[in-house]
């Protein structure tokens, strides 16, 4: 394995350890007794009792935190309270429709990003530029919930094209579920695309103006041949840097659109987890999305090197 | 008919502070296999003359004038038309090597691609003759730096590669524009050398753009002097070293730093023998663009443009104080 990949590796590491650690510190050590956090002030002094003896609170905090992380590490999640079943299950059959319905808005967020931040930038200082940068402008100013409740407004309400909300599930078949997860994918990626586009133009216009962009029109190309061959890829490593932020920010995003869709995802699993004062859940949650968030990241590393030799050359 | 006439050539840039004259009035012409020199210093329109040439102007840049390819008029043409002609007929090498090329793609590619756009050569057929290519210019190692990437290879290796290129289809004029300023001393003079075997093997026309008259002088056969945007002497290399007439060039000339001084930094267009700056292109004065700098300069310096005078068979200056000048030499 070469020395880039290597790092990488070690760098994740790191960062989910130290996520657990701080996850651990904040909600567990800080507030002095989680059994208390759990129950609520009005807890009489013999729940609190027979809940830290069931949580097994009464061990050292060093200790608690270790067998939580070496759990973790064997992917044992441990126990729900307030579901009083065991965590793995009900996060699975959870991320069935958030990883789903993430992927879909990165994915409408690229394509969306892409197309409009290279044409714009092809007809920089046109109409068409102009037109573009204040549509995103406006895109970016918006909150996507209220981008979801125009959506339900006009496709499900009006046109009937899509369900308001709720999800079947997948058991009923790809394309009803896949239906269900379009209007929220769309609400979810409409903003990101708005800033995404924008970066690229940015991207794009930078490249174009580089010397070996006239290399190659002096070579014959002609203006749209040197933007796909020369510019394009030497644009993407700002592109690819921002969009492996984004598909964080969309991962959290779920939170508020699942509940305006009233999607059974992760993301209502956490809002209830946090109604519920579940800490296991919440814990085991938040870094499971530290995991995916850093996965994306060391994703977008192994993209660098692909896109850029320079970097390949580097780690030898 | 000349292979290039160039006629009141004009280009108005877009500057930050309002238009920019960075090319005032420019006409020259070249005959096939001829070769030329461009001189001055930074910043009096060099490049965008060349890139005029080509239609290659920075964003916002407007041109005026005539510009006759083989008795075409490349004003008039469409880009995709100039697009047959660049790279095919024309072709051009730049200053900066480290930048010149693509970072992503590999030489090969590079070299290659000109080939597949005008020959319509197969990859495998132009990556043959860019392996031969490369060997022609001397890199060493031709063929396994096919798939070198430009972060490989030095400054030197990197200009034989865009000189390769510009080479690939055989043009019929090369425009070189500062092709070793940019490169260690003792490169220079290699790839100086390389440029002239080349286009006495060829048979190519020229355009060797410098701000070193030393260079101009080894290297081609006739010499514009360039200042503020227009051509103030030409004529042929040994007729005008002969004889320097407007008070610029032999500024230029007193500045090239003697044999044992050597020529090192580049000279970067710091001439110790001319006092003064260079005119501020976006606001020059009426008259004579180089009169605040000239020893010669009187009242009627300032009044207009002086005309080309000429000096000698095929030689002009253009300065309202010729015969003062000329009379100075005693
Ligand atoms: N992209 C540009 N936009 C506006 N002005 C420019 C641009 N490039 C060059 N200029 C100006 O045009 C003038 C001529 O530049 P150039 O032809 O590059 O000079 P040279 O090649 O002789 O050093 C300079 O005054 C320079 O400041
Ligand atoms: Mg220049």
């Amino acid at each position: 394995m070469s020395v880039f990949l290597a790092r990488r590796l070690a760098t994740l590491l790191a960062t989910l350890l130290f996520t657990s650690l701080v996850v651990f510190l904040v909600l567990e050590v800080l507030p002095g007794d989680p059994a208390e956090v759990i129950l609520g002030t009005e807890a009489t002094a013999e729940t609190l009792a027979a809940l830290r003896a069931k949580l097994g609170l009464d061990r050292p905090a060093a200790e608690r935190y270790v067998t939580w992380v070496a759990a973790l590490a064997t992917g044992d999640f441990g126990l729900s309270h307030a579901y009083s079943q065991r965590i793995w299950p009900l996060i699975a059959e959870r991320m069935a429709v958030t990883l789903p319905l993430a992927v879909m808005a990165m994915v409408l967020t690229t394509v969306l990003a892409l197309l409009l931040g290279v044409y714009a930038a092809a007809h920089h200082n046109k109409p068409a530029d102009a037109a573009i940068m204040a549509v995103s402008q406006l895109g970016i100013s918006i909150p996507s919930f209220w981008f979801a409740i125009l959506l339900i407004l006009l496709f499900a309400v009006e046109l009937g094209w899509f369900s308001a909300g709720g999800f079947p599930g997948w058991s009923k078949g790809f394309w009803p579920a896949l239906q269900a997860l379009v209007l929220p994918a769309a609400a979810l990626a409409l903003v990101q695309a708005a800033i995404l586009a924008r970066i690229t133009r940015s991207a794009v216009l930078e490249t174009m103006r580089e010397d070996y962009v006239r290399t190659a029109r002096a070579k014959g190309l002609g203006r749209d041949r040197v933007l796909w061959r020369h510019v394009l890829r030497n644009a993407l490593v700002p592109v690819v840097t921002i969009m492996g932020l984004q598909f964080g920010n969309l991962l959290t995003g779920t939170i508020v659109i699942e509940q305006v869709f009233t999607l059974p995802g992760l993301g209502r699993l956490v809002f209830q987890a946090i109604s519920n004062r579940d800490l296991a859940l919440i814990e085991n949650v938040t870094v499971l999305f530290a995991f995916i968030v850093v996965s994306i990241n060391f994703l977008v590393d192994l993209l660098y090197a692909a896109i850029d030799p320079r970097l390949k050359a580097r780690d030898v | 008919m000349s292979l290039l006439e160039v006629n009141a050539l004009r280009v108005r840039l877009r500057g930050p502070d309002g238009p920019v004259e960075a090319v005032r009035g420019v006409s020259f012409s070249l005959d096939r296999g001829q070769t030329m020199g461009l001189v001055g210093e930074s910043g009096c329109g060099k490049s965008m003359t060349a890139l005029a040439l080509l239609g290659l102007l920075p964003e916002g840049g407007l041109l005026h004038g005539s510009v006759r390819f083989e008795g075409r008029e490349l004003t008039q043409l469409s880009d995709r038309e100039l697009c047959r002609l660049r790279g095919n007929r024309i072709a051009m090498v730049f200053q900066e090597p480290m930048t010149a090329l693509n970072p992503l793609h590999s030489i090969g590619r590079q070299i290659a691609e000109p080939l597949c756009l005008h020959r319509g050569l197969s990859s495998e057929a132009a990556r043959g003759v860019a392996g031969e290519l490369l060997h022609r210019v001397g890199m060493p190692d031709a063929r396994a730096r096919l798939d070198a990437y430009p972060h490989q290879l030095s400054g030197g290796q990197r200009q034989r590669a865009l000189i390769a290129m510009a080479l690939a289809c055989e043009p019929d004029l090369l425009i070189a524009d500062e092709p070793t300023t940019a490169l260690d001393v003792t490169i220079q003079a290699q790839i100086l050398e390389l440029i002239v075997d080349l286009v006495h093997e060829r048979g190519m026309a020229l355009i060797l753009i410098s701000h070193d008259l030393g260079v101009i002088a080894e290297t081609v056969e006739r010499v514009a002097v360039m200042y503020a945007g227009r051509i103030v002497e030409m004529g042929p290399v040994a007729t005008v070293f002969g004889r320097l007439a407007h008070p610029y060039s032999r500024g230029l000339f007193a500045a090239i730093p003697r044999i044992g001084g050597g020529r090192s930094g580049g000279g970067r267009g710091r001439l110790a023998a001319i006092p003064g700056r260079v005119p501020d292109l976006a606001a020059l004065p009426t008259g004579c663009a180089f009169a605040d700098r000239c020893g010669h300069a009187q009242p009627v310096c300032r009044l207009a443009e002086p005309p080309p005078l000429a000096v000698g068979p095929e030689h002009w200056a253009a300065c309202g104080r010729l015969d003062a000048v000329l009379a100075s030499d005693g």
